[in-house]
């Protein structure tokens, strides 16, 4: 009892222990965790706020301890914006979105939100599809990939091409940050951990907004086995989104 | 704040909500209702307030929701077009138990419209405009006075039923220049806004958890969120307020609302003068409708001439409350004074009708 221990591994404060309910292999438990660990490390969990956007990570609003508000589908960007300003900036406020609310109905909120320089930060989980409604085409779809709503695959001819937001931000003048991670991989995980760590302290220090693409599988709705799944993001999905940083900056001229 | 200035009916919805203690706006700019986002604009940064102006009104009602949901007093404007655009965003707010004004300066419709005036908004305010059948008090302001007062009616009510409440005004009021007595109401003591999410730090770590979802997480059960959510509308239905002019011997009884209202308490005064046993029923709260008070007037041997700036909404509700026991009339926006988008009811024309009827 007397040697001090050191949890090297574990459920992180703030994740309530019950079952998940997501599909077998789906990559929203990971995300969920890797937040909850982020706001553990930086020691933010009690002045943090999360605001969860509609989509397969919605129903795990009941596992948070943080405080939460479920916002409209697409509206999280402009529900955070609201929440951090109305507490005249006192909390960390945070989306959690997945790629349909986020990238497609939500655009609008996250590029305006953007360009009024709120100091949010945005997570995105991206499947490469829609996974709450059955696995339809999202903007994050890749060219030839086969959803319900793209049968023949997508052609860009007819679908346009996936959309690549790190990217896109990267070109606004008030994101401190935006990177994209991937779930699929020990190495991954631990580098998307850090991309998530430094989207918030860009919120934390008052430098400016923050956004981090996640990668993450969707089996049951890719129709592959979950290691499968592992290797097509690897083979297919990586290589149209490039992972990384996009922008890192100190500060921003207001 | 105290002390009369002479000002329109859109400025004097702002002082009302700064008497009422609202330093968080949300707005975009559509006319005919402009004055409002421009008098938080100016007013509320040098009383350290939050004002915001959205991209689209979708994005107002979603700023809106996160605002509520730190427990501040916050509140939006819009006109019908922008109207239209928030109504998931009320939907959402209904579920969530989030108190919250919206204020509609109603202009012609439907589509894009006009930019001035009309009354066409009654149905989707009061039927709850958006999905999922929730309920909204509706209040509807008479005079520059009356944008004044019912604004911070509207926020007490709002945080008495944790529910989101409708201002209903409409392009004439919002432009009429009257004086204002800007005072401060008081309603009574509220419930303390433990639910508000602030970040766990200030409830002792606890959390708050705002939803409006059960979705998948079912969370809270749904019908446990449909029971109480019932259980408060049926409460809220006790809200009813009208104001009876001259109604008291009337045979014929007007009833309308807004703007219209104004033209038709003339129109009394006119038939009055004249001899006729006309009175006017103006409700205050559209839902509720005073519906206990026409079957009362009913049941006393009057008929009804229904008034409004539109091509028939109230007059259905008029209807019910008469309960089959009294005609009702109706007098709509084919009546008004010319056939352009600037065509108003005057009094002349609802004294004709009155004539007509009587």
């Amino acid at each position: 009892m007397s040697e001090a221990r050191v949890r090297v591994y574990g459920r992180p404060q703030g994740l309530l222990p019950d079952i998940l309910g997501l599909c077998p292999g789906c990559g929203h438990g990971l995300f969920d965790k890797l937040i909850y660990e982020v706001l553990e490390e930086l020691g933010i969990m009690e002045k943090s706020i999360g605001v969860w956007g509609i989509g397969c990570g919605n129903g795990l609003v009941r596992l948070s301890q943080l405080d939460v508000v479920q916002a409209a589908h697409g509206t999280a960007a402009a529900v955070a914006s609201a929440v951090k300003r109305s507490l005249f900036g006192a909390p960390i406020v945070f989306t959690r979105q997945g790629d349909g609310d986020c990238a497609a109905i939500g655009l609008g909120y996250l590029l305006n939100a953007v360009a009024r320089n709120e100091k949010i930060t945005v997570f995105m989980i991206n499947n490469a599809n829609y996974g709450t409604t059955g696995g339809q085409l999202a903007p994050t779809t890749i060219v030839g990939q086969v959803t319900t709503t793209t049968p023949q695959g997508r052609e860009p001819s007819v679908h346009g091409h996936p959309l690549h937001l790190p990217e896109l931000l990267a070109g606004m003048v008030g994101v401190a940050y935006c990177a994209r991670g991937a779930l699929n991989s020990p190495a991954n995980f631990q580098r998307t951990r850090r991309y998530m760590k430094t989207a918030l302290q860009k919120q934390l220090y008052d430098i400016g907004f923050g956004f981090v693409e996640i990668l993450a599988p969707c089996p049951p709705d890719w129709h592959l086995q979950p290691l499968d799944s592992l290797t097509w993001m690897e083979e297919k999905m990586i290589p149209e989104f490039p992972l990384g940083e996009f922008k890192n900056v100190e500060h921003i001229e207001r | 704040m105290e002390g009369k200035v002479l000002v329109g009916g859109n400025e004097a919805i702002g002082w009302g909500a700064l008497a009422a203690g609202c330093l968080h706006y949300f707005g975009y700019p559509i006319t005919p209702q402009n004055e409002v986002v421009e008098f938080f604009a100016r007013e509320l940064p040098p009383r350290g307030g939050c004002f915001v102006q959205s991209e689209a009104e979708s994005s107002s009602i979603a700023l809106l929701y996160g605002g509520a949901s730190t427990g501040v007093r916050a509140m939006t404007s819009t006109a019908s077009p922008g109207w239209s655009l928030m109504q998931e965003g009320i939907s959402c707010m209904a579920n969530a138990e989030l108190p919250c004004v919206i204020v509609d300066v109603q202009r012609g419709g439907p589509g894009q419209g006009t930019v001035t005036h009309s009354q066409m908004d009654y149905l989707s305010a009061t039927r709850g405009g958006g999905h999922g059948g929730y309920k909204s008090i509706v209040l509807a302001p008479s005079s520059v006075q009356e944008c004044h007062d019912l604004v911070q009616l509207a926020f007490y009510l709002a945080d008495r039923y944790r529910n989101p409440v409708i201002v209903l005004s409409d392009g004439v009021l919002g432009r009429t220049m009257e004086s204002l007595d800007r005072r401060t109401l008081e309603f009574g003591p509220l419930p303390p806004k433990d639910w508000a999410v602030r970040g766990s730090a200030q409830n002792g770590g606890a959390r708050s958890v705002v939803v409006c979802a059960q979705g998948t997480a079912d969370f809270p059960p749904y019908g446990v969120v449909l029971e109480r959510l019932g259980n408060k509308w049926q409460a809220m239905a006790e809200e009813a307020r009208f104001e009876a002019y001259r109604a008291d011997d009337a045979e014929l009884l007007l009833v309308a609302f807004g703007y219209v209202a104004r033209s038709c308490k003339e129109a009394v005064n006119m038939a009055r003068a004249e001899g006729l046993k006309v009175g006017l029923l103006r409700p205050v709260t559209l839902w509720p409708f005073p519906c206990g008070e026409v079957g009362a007037r009913a049941r006393g041997g009057a008929r009804f001439l229904v008034v409004e700036d539109n091509l028939g909404q109230m007059v259905d509700d008029v209807r019910l409350g008469a309960e089959g026991q009294a005609p009702v009339h109706f007098l709509g926006a084919l009546a008004r004074h010319v056939n352009t988008s600037l065509g108003m009811l005057m009094p002349d024309r609802v004294l004709e009708e009155v004539k007509r009827l009587l």
